[in-house]
């Protein structure tokens, strides 16, 4: 079947979505990682700025990234008219 | 059932598991009130295991099936809350449960590279796969490599990786269920791998994929009450602050301060410390030179001489090392016992630190030359740059092996549709995040115990747990009084990283149900991921070998005798591996990681993301990836006869993916290119996934 270009923008805008949460994961993971003995003379509320990343910061961050991306595509679903129907 | 709405079943389930959990707390505070009426430890133990495994059983068999589509994806019916429960106790495994707080109080910041990779590989997951694995809706990964590659070979290639990297994992589940069993019961480690085994099958014979995901969840709430409740508990205690994530930063500075207090020889402490580092520099020193007498003996010819002068010496007891090899390789093993303790504390949060070697020139040579201390510290920097360089490809082998996993993947079939696939990935990290997450505030807290309460008690008054634990097992708590001085230095004490978890509950000071609800716990997470690994494994061969490939006539009864025939015997199979007790299995199951993430994940992704990937390419990068991870682990890995001067650039081979998964997305890619785009119809699949509801569009549901 032949796609329409309201579908074509669908796809865009997820694989731009899909782009930006990427980079949010690489920054909070491997850029935070790199840095990390520098990242370390930063201490917040007792914990070296690194550690705590490492610990307990990327992780938080990874939960949200993957609650955003579920609720706005999602959303795209709707607005794309591609979502699915009530089943069973 | 069939007339019942995905609400109703929902409240349904929801109503079942809050019963259930009330029920489970019930049965914990009935056994923590006979236990105060004097039910001895032993009992409590044994009534841990019968009730935990008869309630798994009790799930199992009212989960019991005979639809194909229960047997192997639940229906299709699990809500994203309890998928991601069921994922999440798949997941966590007895390493996760038991072994990383220890992991963690030992390496410190580098041992976050656990912490970090098996949490973040679920942003792949489900940016890259779980919803486009959903819509595809059929029941296995090589399902889906056999559809989108349109041929028997990518199927077949996927269901020997899944095998490799499925039965590796299972065997350590299988050893840890065995290392449970036996503690908790005191009964022999052989027959506690096969006990375990029955209680591994009871959840999935019967009932396959359903059975498995509804034990899972029972599974998931008590380990996670189980880890929660000692680490909340130690945290009040120490900081009157029952949100360990947060209080322990105030514990981490009193860690840090401990520690340069013990790298400062003008303290008191410093003083002790380097007191017992030194008698352990002396103790080295004499078995280096014991070694240089056997090898000057031997040389000499008079070796045999020289053993037998030894054995008198020490008294000939019956375990005394027969040949002068295993001499000198006993003596070997004291020397560097030895040696690890000269060294000073290392900090713990502080990455990736050097050797010490330009601190160590300044102290031993104070007068040496801008040459000497520009080497030592190029050297400081060099090792500091391996440990990064390692930690980051660990940590990328680890995520995208988290997102080419088959039994995890598998998950995501269960959802009844794209939308809960993508919440339920959500759900799934969530929680794990909530283990994973206490798991660096437990190891700091019983850090500080011990760097304030053991370091500097008596060796007359030791705390109770220490007594406890060093009798029971010596690998795991051992202390010596190398410098007779009546009192604890942190260089006496032998710490093993299992310890951790296992003390923690007498740490605090609880009773002893706790201990056994811990070990409970650390069963429920050995269990659950033994059984999603075993139906990886079964389905792959009867679902994909047999039914796909050998007899697609094949009648529903006849596929599923098949599966739970050969559930059974690669049951068998792993748990008689398991019970060799092979070494490395640490390393194995890393290395499952780093397989699972060069076969599968540029395939599976490509497939999904770029239209042109077809059959060759598969064939190739698959091929190239698996192989090149595996050359990778032969060439450097000693268990194969590897040796580390064959790594490249100083990567470890349990970070063998870095090499494999790259080379694995260059032979898709360059295998696609040389070859014709793939058809119309598998175009149109590509499409199909990509939307979660296309009009006019093709069906690649499994019936």
């Amino acid at each position: 079947m032949q796609l329409s270009e309201r579908h074509q923008e669908y796809w865009r805008k997820n694989l731009r979505l899909t782009a930006v949460l990427l980079a949010i994961w690489f920054v909070v993971t491997f850029v935070v990682i790199y840095f990390a003995p520098q990242l370390n003379d930063i201490v917040i509320m007792g914990f070296p700025f690194a550690f705590y990343m490492g610990a307990q910061g990327s992780l938080i961050i990874y939960v949200l990234i993957i609650w955003f991306y579920a609720r706005r595509m999602n959303q795209l679903d709707n607005e794309y008219g591609v979502q699915e129907g009530e089943e069973e | 059932m069939s007339t019942q709405t995905q609400s109703q079943f929902f409240q349904q389930l929801k109503k079942y598991y809050t019963f259930y959990t009330g029920g489970f707390i019930a049965f914990v505070i009935v056994l923590a009130i006979l236990e105060q009426m004097g039910l001895p430890p032993k009992w409590i133990g044994y009534i841990f295991l019968a009730a935990t495994i008869a309630l798994y059983a009790g799930i199992g068999i009212m989960s019991k099936t005979a639809d194909v589509s229960e047997y192997y994806v639940a229906g299709r019916r699990v809500p994203a809350i309890f998928n991601g429960m069921a994922t999440g106790a798949d997941w966590m495994s007895a390493a996760s449960f038991i072994g990383m707080a220890g992991t963690l109080y030992l390496a410190g910041y580098d041992g976050l590279a656990f912490v970090l990779g098996w949490t973040g590989g679920y942003v792949l997951v489900a940016l890259f796969l779980a919803p486009y694995l959903r819509k595809f809706g059929q029941f296995t990964i090589p399902d889906f490599l056999g559809s989108r590659y349109n041929g028997n070979l990518p199927r077949t290639i996927g269901v020997i990786a899944a095998i490799i990297c499925s039965f590796t994992y299972v065997v350590a589940q299988i050893y840890g269920v065995g290392i449970i069993t036996a503690r908790l019961t005191g009964i022999e480690f052989q027959y506690g791998v096969f006990l375990g085994l029955a209680g591994i099958l009871v959840c999935s014979f019967l009932g396959g994929m359903r059975a498995v995901t509804w034990t899972q969840v029972a599974q998931y709430i008590i380990l996670i009450i189980a880890y929660m409740i000692p680490v909340v508990w130690l945290s009040v205690a120490h900081t009157g602050n029952p949100v360990p994530q947060i209080a322990y930063g105030q514990v981490l500075q009193q860690v840090t301060q401990l520690e340069n207090e013990f790298n400062n020889p003008d303290t008191a402490k410093g003083a002790a410390e380097a007191s017992a580092r030194a008698a352990f520099k002396a103790q080295q020193d004499s078995f280096e030179a014991k070694i240089a007498a056997l090898d000057a003996a031997v040389a000499a010819g008079t070796g045999a001489t020289f053993l037998e002068a030894q054995r008198a010496e020490a008294g000939s007891p019956a375990d005394f090392p027969a040949t002068t090899d295993d001499l000198k390789a006993s003596w070997k093993k004291s020397a560097d016992g030895a040696k690890g303790k000269t060294g000073p504390v290392s900090a713990h949060a502080t990455a990736f630190a050097g050797k010490g070697s330009e601190k160590k020139l300044l102290k031993d040579n104070p007068d040496a030359t801008a040459e000497e201390i520009a080497a030592a510290k190029a050297e400081d920097e060099h090792a500091s740059n391996v440990k990064r360089r390692n930690f980051i490809a660990l940590v990328l082998c680890l995520m995208v092996g988290t997102a080419s996993l088959p039994h995890i993947l598998m998950r995501y079939y269960t959802t009844p549709s794209v939308r809960d696939a993508r919440k339920s990935v959500f759900w799934s990290l969530f929680f794990i995040f909530l283990l994973y997450f206490t798991a660096p505030a437990l190891a700091v807290l019983v850090k500080y115990t011990v760097y304030s309460d053991l370091v500097g008690s008596s060796f007359a008054a030791l705390p109770a747990w220490v007594a406890n634990w060093s009798a029971v097992d010596a690998t795991l708590m051992k202390i010596v009084d190398i410098n007779l001085d009546g009192i604890v230095q942190l260089a006496e004490i032998t710490i093993g990283g299992d310890l951790v978890v296992l003390a923690t509950p007498e740490i605090a000071g609880l009773p002893y149900v706790i201990s056994g609800l811990v070990a409970a716990g650390g069963l429920a997470a050995a269990l659950s991921t033994a059984d999603g690994l075993l139906l990886t494994i079964a389905n792959a061969l009867s679902h994909d070998v047999y039914y796909k490939m050998i007899d697609p006539k094949a009648s529903t009864v006849r596929r599923l005798a098949i599966s739970k025939g050969l559930l059974l015997l690669v049951a068998l199979f792993a748990a008689y591996t398991a019970s060799l007790k092979p070494g490395d299995i640490l390393f194995l199951v890393g290395a499952a990681f780093s397989l699972a993430a060069s076969a599968f994940f540029p395939a599976l992704v490509l497939g999904v993301f770029w239209k042109r990937a077809n059959y060759l390419g598969a064939v190739v990068g698959m091929l190239a990836g698996l192989g090149v991870c595996m050359y990778y682990m032969y060439i450097t890995y000693p268990f194969f006869g590897g040796v580390p001067e064959n790594q490249w650039f100083e990567i470890a081979p349990i970070a063998a993916g870095v090499f494999g998964m790259p080379v694995g997305f260059l032979g898709v890619i360059i295998g696609s290119l040389v070859s014709k785009a793939p058809a119309k119809d598998i175009q149109e699949l590509v499409d199909h996934v990509r939307y979660p509801n296309l009009a006019g569009d093709i069906d690649t549901r499994a019936a």
